[in-house]
């Protein structure tokens, strides 16, 4: 009973958390200098237009009473339209979002992958160079972040050897006609490996951006994990059997060191998740992030709102995903 | 082992120097740039444009690192640059560092209530991209030296109060705060007496990576164009150029990037050295 308690409790503050990034937003926006209305309307325009136009957006009434009826459009799916784009937003979202999920999702498996091995064979190596090694990279990794990385990686991979596209998510000159947003999912499920390629080519070097201080951080914890379990009795008993190292560190310690690790790549994820927003402007990537700041910088103030509400939505579920998985996972949690 | 161990009690030492000597060289260099600088670093001359740095073919001495595409002198920008990079790092590293560091403390000792707005407050600005974020403000407030220091201040605060929060919290329940108690310490006392001097060697590690950070931010906003001003010569805003004229003149980017990389790599990583030079437990 615990744990529903513990679950319900987890669930009103996320509620919580919700309403408060939607009051956010709804405040920032409402103090953006510069009156939307009169950008809407023709110069020869008189005070009752302004009035029927203010009327029509609501927002003659007050700032609580717009607040209320924005929050209710908001849950029914309505986030307004965009200005500049003169399309609704919610259709300009959702078109936008799969792209960038496709990129963070590949960029974990990136850091996931990177950091994993790294911390296996270092644990293998323990106590030698390459140990050191390992660790100096991981080091350096971590300081920098994933915009520094992203230019590193355009300097190297895109001009010095150019073997990926350093913009674009898809060649047009494929001509290749996608039934969803979800570009990579899509060519993998209709087996169009030629498309694949091209849109690896692509998301590469972002996702690598993006994946490499995490899976710097990975590393470390892993490492660090794995490090612990390694003087355990168990340890010592697959020894004895005559189990080889390499074996020893896959089947035994690895389940044992793993937890905490899962732990943080699921709080590290939103991270990357937010990262994506310059990633996607360095690599002119056509995701949500590089859509909200040509947004901010035309000032097109329902498409912000949306951008950053689904944002914060999609932050918040994953908390809470993890969260969950968390309790499910650890027994001490799930036998209380 | 005793190697290993021999090893790793050395590297701080070398961490601590290499990094503290690039910081001290970036200081001298922002504070000097008016002195040592070549050129004007606004001053344009459209006849030597993208001039390659002299190690080239086709490059002009005057100009050691090259010309971006207005012919402005890319050494004598990436000067005055670190004069901006520095200022932002200082003054919003500090700030952020005080707000964050107070508001993790009083949620971490005292609780109650403040605890609660805190934790949920971090938890909101949790749900928000931070670069999103930064831009958003700036595209409020207006762009300026200024709007950036208070982007980073607003957005950056709550990893002060994350760290501090927990560390707080975690010091409060150790025995040596109850004695201080038993003994007739107010509470306020207690928090600089006992609980700050001991979350200190923490809030020093993580100020020095703010302000790489920071520089990072700044750089990101200039990048999209929305930072201090066009006439300023910034890091960033050479990257985002240099950037655009890659194919033509990669001297405009790589040079004001690689200065960053080290920047920031050696403001993480005094941080981290100062901590282990400093922490009774590792020391």
């Amino acid at each position: 009973m615990q744990i529903a308690r513990a679950l319900i409790t987890r669930l009103i503050t996320t509620l919580v958390t919700l309403l408060g990034a939607a009051v956010i937003v709804f405040v920032v926006i409402r103090v953006v200098p510069g009156n939307p209305i009169a950008m809407m309307l023709p110069p020869g325009a008189t005070d009752a237009d302004i009035d029927r136009l203010k009327a029509l957006y609501g927002l003659d009434k007050s700032i609580l009473e717009q607040f209320w009826i924005w929050i209710g459009n908001v849950v029914q799916g309505d986030f307004g339209m965009s200005i500049t784009l003169r399309q609704p937003v919610y259709d300009l979202v959702i078109g936008r979002l799969p792209a960038t999920l496709e990129l963070s999702i590949l960029a974990l498996l990136i850091a996931v992958f990177l950091g994993g091995a790294a911390a296996l064979t270092a644990t293998l190596y323990r106590g030698t160079k390459i140990e050191g090694g390992i660790d100096v990279a991981g080091g350096v990794a971590l300081s920098l972040p994933d915009f520094l990385w992203g230019l590193a990686l355009i300097l190297v991979l895109g001009v010095l050897w150019p073997l990926f596209h350093i913009s674009g998510r898809v060649s047009p000159s494929l001509g290749f006609e996608f039934g969803s947003n979800f570009y990579l999912f899509e060519a993998l499920a209709r087996l169009q490996f030629n498309v694949v390629g091209d849109l690896i080519a692509h998301m590469l070097m972002p996702a690598l951006a993006l994946a490499i201080p995490l899976a710097a951080i990975i590393l470390q914890l892993l490492k660090q994990s794995l490090k612990e379990c390694m003087h355990d009795d168990y340890i010592t008993l697959a020894r004895t059997k005559g189990y080889s190292e390499s074996s020893i560190i896959l089947r035994d310690a690895l389940p044992n060191a793993i937890l905490p690790t899962l732990t943080l790549i699921g709080v590290q994820f939103t991270f990357l998740i937010g990262g994506t927003v310059i990633i996607e402007r360095l690599f002119s990537y056509e995701g949500l992030g590089n859509m909200a700041i040509d947004a901010v910088i035309n000032r097109d103030l329902p498409l912000i709102q949306g951008i950053v509400l689904v944002f914060a939505l999609l932050f918040t579920l994953v908390n809470l995903v993890v969260d969950m998985t968390y309790a499910a996972l650890n027994p001490r949690l799930r036998h209380a | 082992m005793l190697d290993a161990r021999g090893q790793i009690r050395r590297l701080p030492g070398v961490r601590l120097w290499l990094s503290g000597g690039w910081l001290a060289l970036l200081v001298l260099a922002a504070i000097f740039a008016p002195l040592i600088s070549p050129h004007d670093p606004l001053a344009q001359d459209l006849f030597a444009g993208r001039l390659p740095p002299v190690w080239e073919q086709g490059s002009d001495p005057a100009f050691l690192l090259g010309t971006d595409s207005l012919g402005r002198d890319v050494l004598s920008r990436m000067l005055y640059g670190a004069r901006l990079a520095l200022i932002v790092a200082l003054v919003a590293g500090t700030l952020t560092c005080l707000i964050g560091a107070t508001l993790g403390l009083i949620a971490g000792f005292f609780r109650g209530w403040a605890d609660l707005i805190i934790s949920r407050l971090i938890d909101i600005w949790m749900a928000f991209p931070p670069v999103l974020f930064a831009i958003l403000l700036i595209a409020v407030i207006g762009t300026g030296l200024t709007s950036v220091i208070v982007a980073i201040v607003v957005i950056d605060w709550t990893r002060f109060a994350r760290v501090v929060r927990a560390e707080a919290m975690s010091q409060g329940a150790m025995d040596y705060v109850a004695s201080a108690q038993v003994a007739g310490r107010g509470r306020l006392g207690t928090a600089m007496t006992e609980i700050l001097p001991n979350v200190l060697p923490t809030i020093v590690a993580l100020l020095t990576l703010e302000m790489g950070i920071a520089i990072i931010v700044e750089a990101i906003l200039s990048f999209v164009n929305l930072s201090i001003s066009t006439d300023q010569p910034t890091w960033g805003g050479m990257i985002a150029e240099g950037r655009a004229s890659i194919y033509q003149a990669w001297w405009v980017l790589v040079f004001p990037l690689f200065t960053l990389f080290l920047t920031v790599l050696s403001f993480s990583q005094f941080g981290e050295g100062l901590k282990e030079h400093f922490d009774p437990v590792l020391r």
